[in-house]
């Protein structure tokens, strides 16, 4: 398969989770928004690497995972805290440092 | 202590800085371990130290009576920058260990006459912890004094000279929450410190010009350049000469700067024999002395000290008459026989100005402190013996003159050293003053007419002050119940009295006509020195005035004594308005009040309330307002939604690639 479908199914993916990003105010929703661009990202990388065949862009992977794993994990007890304060993950109610 | 380069002609030359230590000593012991010593210690302390200092002063003196023309004892260089070298030197000569001699002598008298006068005073103003710091301020004042006239060099006498000032400054204050509104001794103090700051500033633009005109301080250095300067630069010497004379009105109490001493009078007693009338105010008259070389070759500054003097002399003399506190009185003698002194100086006749400084510490100590002992005997009597007498004790004036009366058999010792300081004051012979006033009058009588007919006016006035003061105080019946059981005073007190009342009746000897044993020590230090003639008339015609003087107070306040405190002065019929205006010291302060002080407050309201809360802190101010609106504006774009942020990151990653993507494709 050219390498064009892949990088086409990034830009999907990248542009649906950009607009999850902008319009979802669930937290946990934006969150997935944020794991699909990162995977959009993996996904180009992967493509480039095999279309170059070179393995540094699959090394970036893992290392790309490992770190949205831990975000992931850092991210979950912030939302668990900010739910036991605020009794809910609305994003648009978090505006206590508005200037 | 490091010893000095060259070799010292005596080997007692090198004690010269011990002068200083031994009441530095004195006072780090009272002021680190004081807390435990009691009264009596404390006083020994402080006394041995002024002692001390008095031994090595007599010491100096002997060596330099071996070797009279003196020595400089140099203990380290203060400071070297360039081609300025200031050394912390001792001069040793025959004007210093005068000078070390009266401040030392008369100091230990006080100090111990203070012990028994502090003793009581503490108490009656209630509080007895102080009784350390008087001393810890004496023993201070003393270390300021000597430094001040063994310096080698001005700037080294500058720091003597704010030291005493700032002694003054603590010991006029010394009981700084009483007098008028509780404010009154703290504002007494703070005039003097202000108005010597005045002086002192004049002082100090003298030692600018020397810097410029000489490169140097020290003085032996700047006395043989005076030739050189006085023809490439004429202009230096005589406004250095006159800078440095605003610093002497300051320090020695002369017109235009007077008006602080009588103020100064807040302090305890001894303070004021000791600072105020025997020692530092005497500075002026030293420092005038010892710029001598300088003072000769200007004879328009000369000319000006000489009528500064002569017109105090006069000024002072004629307020002295009018007033009716007894350390008034004396006060305003101080700045009245200052006034002699400078005008000595400002004569040539230094022997006679020094001569007569000394001889004024020996009686113008002894009158204040036997004042101070009046002034305990009628505070005694006013505490204890308020039985039967419960009313008029309380707003009896223990110094006002007019509340005294017959104290003549109630304290006699004090009234017989009163008497003698009294009449050596006045200038009857063969008391200490008479000498040394004479060799003023004979000066003046051959450097300008109508300032020896000032002095023998002052002189006359001088006279008829103290008899009027002696027979307010002495003679006649008790006018209060204060008066009336009056004690004689402890024998701490009265012994630094009787041998101060000694001295002043000796004095004289020290340059008795025809020896002149002064004149022929001075003669080492002065470059000229005026012969000591004794003319017969002009020593009968003071004497004769002197006389007059107080035959003429006997005929006012001693014929008839007036009976009651409450009664007019006998003087304020015939002279009216006259003695009004010496009464109130001819409204000196209320002119410097209105021509001085009120136009500086007014523009300094001007400089605080447009100026500074309008201007300077408008702009402050408007620069924080406007910070401000600007934070307010900019805060707008923090909203608190992170949906806006995101899609604010958004558009910036898109602007920055869409830019980017630009030049790729360009």
């Amino acid at each position: 398969m050219p390498l064009f479908y892949y990088l086409a199914l990034s830009v999907i993916m990248f542009t649906i989770g950009v607009i999850g990003v902008i319009l979802r105010r669930n937290a946990l929703v934006t969150f997935m928004s944020l794991e699909m661009m990162f995977n959009a990202a993996n996904l180009a990388f992967v493509a480039f690497a095999y279309h170059y065949q070179t393995l540094s862009g699959q090394l970036f992977v893992f290392f790309v995972m490992t770190v949205a794993a831990a975000e992931v994990a850092v991210g979950l007890a912030l939302m668990v805290a900010i739910f036991r304060t605020k009794r809910s993950i609305d994003v648009d109610q978090l505006s206590s440092l508005k200037g | 202590m490091l010893l000095s380069e060259t070799a010292l002609p005596d080997p007692t030359f090198a004690l010269v800085p011990w002068v200083v230590l031994i009441p530095v000593i004195g006072l780090l012991l009272n002021l680190m371990l004081g807390r435990r010593f009691n009264e009596k210690l404390v006083g020994a302390i402080a006394s041995l130290a002024a002692g001390g200092s008095f031994v090595v002063a007599v010491l100096l003196t002997l060596a330099l009576t071996r070797h009279p023309e003196g020595f400089t004892y140099t203990v380290f260089t203060w400071m070297a920058v360039d081609g300025l070298v200031v050394d912390w030197a001792f001069r040793v000569d025959t004007l210093s260990t005068v000078m070390m001699l009266v401040v030392s002598g008369v100091g230990t008298l006080i100090h111990i006459y203070a012990i028994g006068y502090m003793h009581s005073d503490v108490r009656h103003n209630g509080e007895p912890a102080r009784f350390r710091r008087f001393f810890v301020f004496l023993n201070l004042f003393i270390a300021s004094m000597m430094i001040l006239v063994t310096a080698s060099n001005y700037l080294m006498l500058f720091v003597g000279w704010e030291g005493v000032g700032l002694c003054s400054y603590l010991l006029i204050g010394f009981w700084f929450e009483k007098g008028k509104d509780g404010l009154g001794n703290a504002k007494a103090a703070k005039k003097a410190f202000i108005v010597n700051r005045i002086g002192d500033f004049g002082l100090l633009i003298a030692l600018f010009i020397m810097f410029f005109a000489f490169g140097s301080f020290d003085f032996q250095t700047v006395f043989a350049q005076v030739e050189r300067v006085a023809q490439s630069l004429p202009w230096v010497l005589p406004a250095m000469t006159l800078f440095m004379l605003l610093g002497v009105t300051g320090k020695s109490a002369q017109i235009p700067l007077y008006v602080w001493l009588p103020d100064a009078m807040a302090g305890p007693t001894p303070v004021s024999a000791l600072i105020h009338a025997a020692t530092m105010v005497t500075a002026g008259v030293y420092l005038v002395a010892r710029s001598s070389p300088l003072y000769e070759v200007v004879p328009l500054a000369q000319n000006t000290v000489a009528w500064v003097g002569a017109l105090t002399a006069i000024f002072a003399a004629t307020i002295a008459v009018g007033q009716r506190d007894i350390k008034k009185v004396l006060a305003y003698s101080t700045i009245s026989q200052l006034g002699f002194m400078v005008a000595a100086v400002g004569m040539g006749a230094y022997v006679a100005g020094i001569f007569h400084l000394v001889t004024h510490a020996f009686f113008k100590a002894l009158l204040f402190l036997a004042a101070g002992s009046v002034i305990l005997g009628m505070e005694h009597s006013a505490e204890h013996g308020a039985h039967g007498h419960a009313h008029g004790h309380a707003e009896a004036d223990p110094q006002d003159m007019r509340n005294m009366g017959g104290l003549r058999k109630k304290m006699p010792l004090t009234f017989w050293v009163y008497l003698a300081g009294a009449l050596a004051l006045a200038g009857v012979a063969p008391l200490a003053g008479f000498f040394s006033k004479d060799e003023i009058l004979t000066a003046a009588q051959s450097f300008n007419p109508t300032i020896f007919v000032l002095l023998i006016l002052a002189a006359f006035l001088t006279a008829f002050y103290m008899g009027r003061q002696v027979l307010m105080v002495f003679f006649g019946k008790p006018r209060t119940p204060a008066a009336e059981h009056a004690k004689e005073s402890p024998p701490v007190v009265t012994i630094p009295l009787v041998v101060l009342a000694l001295l002043s009746v000796l004095g004289g000897l020290l340059n008795f006509p025809g020896s002149h044993t002064l004149g022929h020590w001075l003669e080492h230090t002065f470059h000229t020195v005026e012969e000591g003639h004794f003319v017969w008339a002009i020593a009968g015609g003071s004497l004769a005035v002197a006389l007059l003087g107080i035959f003429i107070a006997w005929l006012i306040y001693g014929r008839k004594p007036q009976t009651s405190p409450k009664a007019h002065d006998p003087l304020e019929a015939p002279l009216g308005g006259l003695f009004q205006g010496m009464a109130r010291k001819w409204w000196v302060d209320e002119v410097y009040q209105a021509v001085i002080i009120r136009p500086f407050e007014v523009f300094a309201d001007f400089l605080t309330h447009p100026v500074d809360l309008g201007v300077i802190d408008g702009i402050g101010n408007g620069l924080g307002s406007l910070t401000r609106a600007f934070s307010s504006l900019w805060g707008r774009l923090q909203t608190g939604f992170v949906r806006t942020y995101a899609l604010t990151i958004l558009l910036g990653v898109v602007t920055v690639l869409g830019y980017i993507t630009y030049l790729a494709l360009r």
